[in-house]
């Protein structure tokens, strides 16, 4: 709350009149206050991605040294390439890659297509549907997972990455809302024009909706590559070769074979956060933008 | 309405069902339908091969009469959710609060308490599992420097919950963002309103902000309450339930059910009981949210 302007108005009223005038000095303490508060905070928060990196630098031997050191010496970067060598990490971030953009892609699709129908289309049942389909973000997937196992085991997906990305193509809940309260806002009179001139709904839609919507469909395509790169139980229950799993996988197979070796699973870990660190850094106005539409985090 | 509306009408309807049906058909394929077997498979004994034998209700009688690892992974459940929840309510709606000032360096600020919500899963897992290392632990380390002794975060069961808890919190940046979304929906006139009125700081927060902002906090309670129920990367990852099941939380018990032990219908009997869980809770949050929750005339949602 913006207590500068608010304040001077109390000064014109007798009820608050002998109420201490907020000066500038208590002001600047206020301001102070916040800045300690939020500057700890934030050291607190960083310190575990600090602690990663330095951890990943560092001779084992370093690491089990009290205090702390915080700078590796020397800097042991031959721990990256030990890392690399001891598992076949190279292939895990190529699978997670693939698997990622064939994640957001599907997503993409399916939910701007649903998420279209749902903010243009009126059809008896629609308030009925959307509800149902807000009401399924809520369905937790312990509850639907064996029998999704077992039916992908029946037809014979398991081992791929096919129960990993074809449901996404059925539209998500979530980004379905996300694009259809996007398309909400955006004047039918463009639809109508567009038809008016001849264009089918395909034509309407992919030629100038999808342009249009460029804002909401990045957001979904950053939600869904978060999604993606870090999702674990779906690729452990689905997947049984190595040579196609992902990093999460990856990293946990890695974390229980090398107990104590610190520095190696370190450095892993951080092959593994780079990614959505950076992406996280390119994209993050549009992150927050998209927990600010939604009020919902990924 | 002429008959030239009216085919347009459904011209229009018959269109919407058609770009809608890709929707209906995964809710079909990958909700309605797996939710209906997990109720069915939940009256069987089945490993999952050859035919379920159908037992009633056996699986749901022996569940709640002897079974002490559901109840203590219900236990553990419900103790994190109810120390992390409303810790994390208080810390993401004051740091919301302290966020909402017009500082230079806020966005920054903003930024990298956002940062750490967005990473989660197994490399984040295995981090924690370093941090709380009880001899080589950075907590630890940083708890001798106050002169407290080393805690066996996740050699404990006592410990491991507010181990895992600490961790959850690490996150809290995000449901700071979702409450300040909401503090800065509150109109601004409201304030001024109060002022004239002579409230004070405690009392604009209290009768303006947190009324304005009740639909986000609820909102965030319930992703929370069923967040709480779906945690399973954590535990698997940094203790595996243990020590002695004190982080057993209930997606372990029934991931270790039905893919270790192979009891698909018990598992199943298992996650209907989790499903009905989630409802009843959800129930009995928005009917308890009536008493506190403020709609601004707000009657379709």
């Amino acid at each position: 709350m913006d207590t500068s302007t608010v304040s001077s108005r109390v000064r014109l009223r007798p009820a608050a009149a002998n109420r201490p005038r907020r000066t500038g000095r208590r002001r600047i303490g206020k301001a102070t206050a916040t800045y300690v508060v939020l500057l700890a905070g934030a050291v607190v928060l960083i310190v575990p991605l600090l602690w990663t990196v330095s951890t990943s630098l560092k001779d084992q031997s370093q690491v089990f040294t009290y205090p702390v050191q915080w700078i590796p010496r020397p800097f042991k970067w031959s721990n990256y390439s030990s890392a690399f060598g001891t598992a076949p990490i190279g292939t895990y971030l190529v699978n997670t890659v693939i698997l990622t953009s064939i994640g957001v892609v599907a997503s993409l699709i399916g939910s701007s297509i649903a998420g279209y129908g749902f903010a243009r289309f009126r059809f008896r049942g629609r308030q009925a549907m959307f509800a149902v389909m807000l009401a399924t973000m809520m369905v937790p997937t312990w509850t639907v997972i064996i029998p999704m196992f077992l039916m992908f085991q029946r037809i014979g997906w398991l081992d791929t990455y096919l129960p990993l990305v074809v449901p996404a193509f059925f539209a998500t809940p979530f980004n379905t809302f996300l694009i259809r309260q996007f398309f909400l806002t955006v004047p039918y009179e463009i639809d109508e024009a567009a038809r008016a001139d001849g264009a089918t709904r395909w034509q309407v839609f992919t030629r100038i909706m999808i342009p249009i919507a460029r804002p909401a469909l990045l957001i979904v395509a950053i939600y869904s590559f978060f999604y993606y790169w870090n999702e674990f139980l779906l690729p452990l229950l689905y997947l049984q070769t190595d040579k196609f799993f992902p990093i999460s996988v990856g990293v946990a197979n890695f974390a229980s074979a090398q107990q104590q070796n610190y520095p190696l699973m370190m450095a892993i870990a951080t092959v593994a956060l780079a990614p959505p660190v950076i992406v996280f850094f390119v994209f993050q106005r549009w992150f927050v933008q998209g927990v600010v539409v939604t009020g919902i985090k990924a | 309405m002429t008959s030239q509306q009216l085919s347009l009408a459904r011209q229009e309807a018959r269109a919407g069902y058609r770009w809608v049906s890709p929707w209906l058909i995964g809710f079909i394929l990958f909700t309605a339908l797996p939710l209906l077997a997990s109720f069915a498979l939940g009256l069987t004994r089945w490993n999952g091969v050859g035919t379920p034998h159908f037992v009633g209700l056996d699986n749901f009688i022996h569940l709640f009469t002897a079974d002490p690892l559901f109840w203590q992974s219900l236990k553990v459940t419900v103790i994190f959710a109810a120390i992390y929840l409303p810790i994390s309510l208080v810390i993401g709606f004051g740091l919301a609060l302290l966020m909402n000032q017009r500082l230079p360096g806020m966005a920054l600020l903003r930024t990298i308490y956002f940062l750490p919500s967005i990473l989660t899963g197994v490399a984040v897992a295995v981090v924690w599992g370093f941090i709380f290392d009880k001899n080589y632990g950075v907590l630890n380390w940083a708890l001798g420097l106050l002169h407290i002794s080393p805690v066996p975060w996740l050699q404990s069961s006592f410990w491991v919950i507010p181990a895992l808890v600490i961790m959850q919190l690490w996150g809290v940046g995000g449901s700071m963002l979702i409450y300040l979304a909401g503090i800065q929906a509150v109109p601004t006139d409201l304030y001024e309103a109060a002022t004239l009125d002579g409230a004070g700081w405690w009392s604009k927060l209290r009768n303006v902000t947190i009324p304005m902002t009740s639909p986000t906090i609820l909102f965030n309670l319930v992703l929370g309450l069923i967040g709480t129920f779906q945690i399973f990367t954590q535990a698997y990852i940094m203790t595996g339930g243990g020590p002695n099941y004190g982080s057993y939380f209930y997606a372990l018990n029934i991931y270790d059910t039905a893919f270790q032990s192979l009891r698909i219908g018990y598992a199943s009997a298992e996650a209907t009981v989790l499903f009905l869980i989630i409802v009843i809770c959800s129930a009995v949050v928005f009917r308890w949210s009536r008493s506190w929750v403020y709609y601004a005339g707000r009657g379709d949602r």
